[in-house]
């Protein structure tokens, strides 16, 4: 049998191949959309057609072997028509309204919850941890696991002030973006990378190792009679960057790699500008593998504000109508030096003002 | 005592959130790479650290991007993932599958890898989580088969992404899946072969909702927007203000950030002029009212995470484009970007610090857009000012 023939750059396939009969002739003619009950969305076109959608948990990983049972289902419920999203929900694309149910059912059977839609917690958007990433501090997809568990109430139901947008980076990377979401999880190190002076010189260029340290720290130097680099311990924050170079500076450290919580991002231009995450605590040891003191202080953050804020307000937007000592005050988060900015920028965080509330 | 060799992972598939260790173990029993991922993870998960090294240059002919090589530390132990490399498949546009579309998938990776899977990666390609180098060329030549391609990685473009856009979005600006096609398949050779300073990121939001988070993201934010009125149905807005549970004046006037609404209990008003466009209304009363039909994008560059020099947001750069394929304004633009950045750019700096280092004044000049008021919050407030025009004694 000839191999099949080898073809480059052809880039993916055509979206409109996958795209349900109802929307392909709806498509940029859809008028309104209401969320039937938590999870399930009905989108109405100009022409009165309407499309369904049923929008389900994933863990992100998925195996073939459950891939293959939500291609069972869609071929039962949704004629084979699903999509995913941006926080890594499947979403099926239903035109019969009577499966609605049905189909909700069988994926509870297969412990696959129904939610995630307007003001609860959707999925968590995470990175890969432990599973598969070589900087890592943490694990992603266990946080998540354990976060999403003790918030479950949130995804299930729509009963929020606003959204909650949670996000799980294990090091300051960000694959996930975190530094944007309502409540972030952020692994990092806390120590500088331990040098492998016997192999530095064989496995990385030296020059771009000392040019990655964004605070100028790492030096070229001899040891031994080798090549190699040194740091200036003081000055290193732990990003990482010259591991990403230079692998013969690991840095991941068991004893005090570990997470940190931000909260108050968003990415959205509704009503308020789009902005960063701000600290909330600086350190929580690893403690896998349900990692008690975060899943309480999440729970603690998002139940405040469930309480304390105005219908439509953002976690961000609520700490900033409260002000942040109140947020301290309502959490009991202990404020430290580390809450405030000693880099590029930090004069920008000051408060420059008498206007406080006692 | 169970025989279990992952009882601390095992903690993980308690609960109601669906667990990733019931579907690595699912995996691990079609794929003796699965079982040795959770065996790896339990070591992790009792040592609190990773055991995977630095990616090595692995990848398929022709091909510097799409592959990520990784290696386990510890491949005495678990030898099935002494290789355990990542493939990314470029995803289609907005995430829309057909159930033969994703089995089609699925047979080739059973065949040659480890049966994980991310449904997506955080950029959007489809992901398959581990395989052996051996194993590369085989999955590739039968992705291509069928119709599939690699995304991108390392500094190329990686594979852009949207929102699900007009397919199935009333807040569309602009067609998210078209523009994201047309780009992906524009820029091929700049997608699988890196030649920029560091990676490029594209990202289609089709309104300032932003649901693909490009504002945060991608180097090049593509977010949908309009210029004329919100489009309003009064009828519509009767039935809102006849719902018990619904406060006009509470949940939608008082909380337009430009203050350009007012409801008399009857009759709601928007000063147009004064809207700024941010979906809060729209957001929250989808049936009475409608983004405007003078419809396109704004473009904002700079997004990144904080390696290296700190996390930007991305900044205006267009406040207004027409999205009218075949988006050669659009592309000249982006033409004169990457000219810039391979002139000034330098490795493993990101456009966004680029831009912050040489200065957005000088940035926009040299890619020859005018300077905006639009592109920054306020004038500058301090002094030191770079002048370039000056007098002299005749």
């Amino acid at each position: 049998m000839a191999a099949p023939a080898r073809k480059t750059d052809i880039g993916p396939p055509h979206y409109e191949k996958f795209l349900h009969p109802i929307i392909k002739e709806n498509y940029g003619k859809w008028k309104y959309h209401e969320v039937i009950k938590p999870g399930v969305l009905v989108h109405v076109a100009e022409t009165g057609a309407k499309i369904f959608t049923v929008r389900a948990a994933s863990p992100r990983l998925l195996s073939s072997t459950t891939i293959l049972l939500i291609c069972d289902l869609a071929d039962k419920y949704s004629g084979g028509y699903l999509r995913f999203t941006s926080r890594n929900n499947i979403e099926f694309i239903l035109d019969n309204e009577a499966n609605i149910d049905p189909l909700i059912n069988e994926l509870k059977q297969n412990n696959i919850p129904v939610g995630g839609t307007k003001n609860s917690i959707s999925n968590i958007v995470h990175t890969q941890g432990w599973i598969h990433c070589h900087s890592s501090a943490t694990d992603a997809s266990g946080l998540v696991k354990v976060i999403m568990d003790d918030c479950f109430e949130y995804f299930e139901n729509m009963t929020l002030p606003h959204k909650v947008k949670i996000a799980v980076a294990c090091c300051l990377n960000m694959c996930g973006a975190v530094h944007c979401s309502d409540i972030a999880i952020l692994g990092l190190h806390r120590r500088p990378p331990k040098i492998d002076h016997a192999n530095l010189k064989n496995m990385c260029e030296i020059p771009s190792t000392v040019a990655s340290c964004p605070t100028a720290a790492i030096r070229p130097t001899y040891v031994d009679g080798k090549p190699s680099v040194k740091i200036d311990e003081d000055r290193c924050m732990f990003c990482g960057n010259c591991f990403s170079v230079c692998p013969a500076m690991p840095i991941a450290d068991p004893l005090n790699d570990g997470v940190s919580i931000w909260v108050g991002g968003k990415v959205s231009n509704a009503r308020t500008q789009p902005t960063f995450t701000k600290l909330a605590i600086p350190y929580i040891p690893n403690n896998p593998p349900r990692w008690t003191e975060v899943t309480e202080a999440v729970k603690k953050i998002v139940t405040i504000y469930a309480q304390d804020a105005e219908k439509y307000e953002r976690v961000g937007e609520w700490i900033e109508r409260i002000g942040w000592p109140r947020f301290f005050d309502l959490t009991g988060f202990e404020f430290t030096k580390y809450h405030i900015d000693d880099f590029k920028y930090a004069g920008l965080t000051y408060r420059r003002t008498t206007q406080m509330k006692y | 005592m169970s025989d279990s060799k992952s009882p601390i992972l095992d903690e993980l598939e308690k609960g109601p959130w669906p667990s990733f260790v019931t579907e690595i173990k699912k995996a691990a029993e079609k794929s003796p790479m699965a079982q040795g991922l959770l065996e790896q993870l339990e070591l992790s998960y009792k040592e609190k650290k990773t055991h995977w090294k630095h990616g090595g240059i692995v990848g398929v002919k022709g091909y510097g991007g799409g592959i990520i090589g990784r290696y386990s530390d510890a491949s005495d132990k678990f030898p099935d993932v002494a290789h355990f490399h990542t493939v990314r498949v470029n995803q289609p546009s907005g995430w829309f599958y057909t159930a033969d579309a994703l089995r089609e998938l699925m047979g080739i990776w059973e065949k040659h890898g480890s049966c994980l899977t991310n449904f997506h990666g955080s950029t959007g390609d489809t992901v398959f989580l581990g395989t052996k180098t051996s194993e590369l060329e085989a999955i590739f030549t039968e992705l291509s088969e069928k119709g599939w391609d690699l995304g991108g990685s390392g500094s190329d473009v990686r594979t852009p992404s949207c929102c699900v856009g007009p397919a199935r979005c009333e807040f569309a600006c602009y067609d998210t899946l078209a523009l994201t096609y047309d780009l992906t398949m524009s820029y091929q050779d700049e997608l699988h072969r890196p030649f920029f300073p560091y990676k490029w990121k594209f990202k289609m939001a089709g309104c300032p909702n932003d649901c693909v988070a490009s504002i945060a993201r991608s180097d090049f934010s593509i977010i949908g927007t309009w210029k004329d009125d919100i489009r309003m149905d009064s009828e519509a807005v009767k039935e809102y203000a006849a719902d018990a549970d619904f406060n006009i004046q509470k949940f939608v006037v008082n909380k337009c950030p430009s203050k350009c609404m007012s409801w008399d209990g009857e009759k709601l008003e928007i000063d147009n002029r004064n809207c700024v466009k941010c979906m809060h209304c729209i957001n929250v009363m989808p049936k009475a009212l409608r983004v405007g039909k003078e419809k396109g994008a704004a473009i904002l560059i700079g997004a990144k995470a904080p390696i290296v020099e700190g996390a930007q947001l991305a900044s205006v750069i267009v406040p207004f484009i027409d999205m009218t394929p075949p988006y050669q304004e659009l592309k000249d633009l982006i033409a004169a970007i990457w000219e810039f950045w391979d002139e000034h750019g330098v490795a493993r700096e990101r456009i966004g610090e680029c831009i912050q280092r040489v200065g957005l004044g000088s940035f926009i000049e040299q890619i020859g857009l005018k300077p905006l008021p639009q592109m920054v919050l306020q004038p500058r407030d301090n002094p030191y000012i770079f002048y370039e025009e000056y007098l002299e004694e005749e």
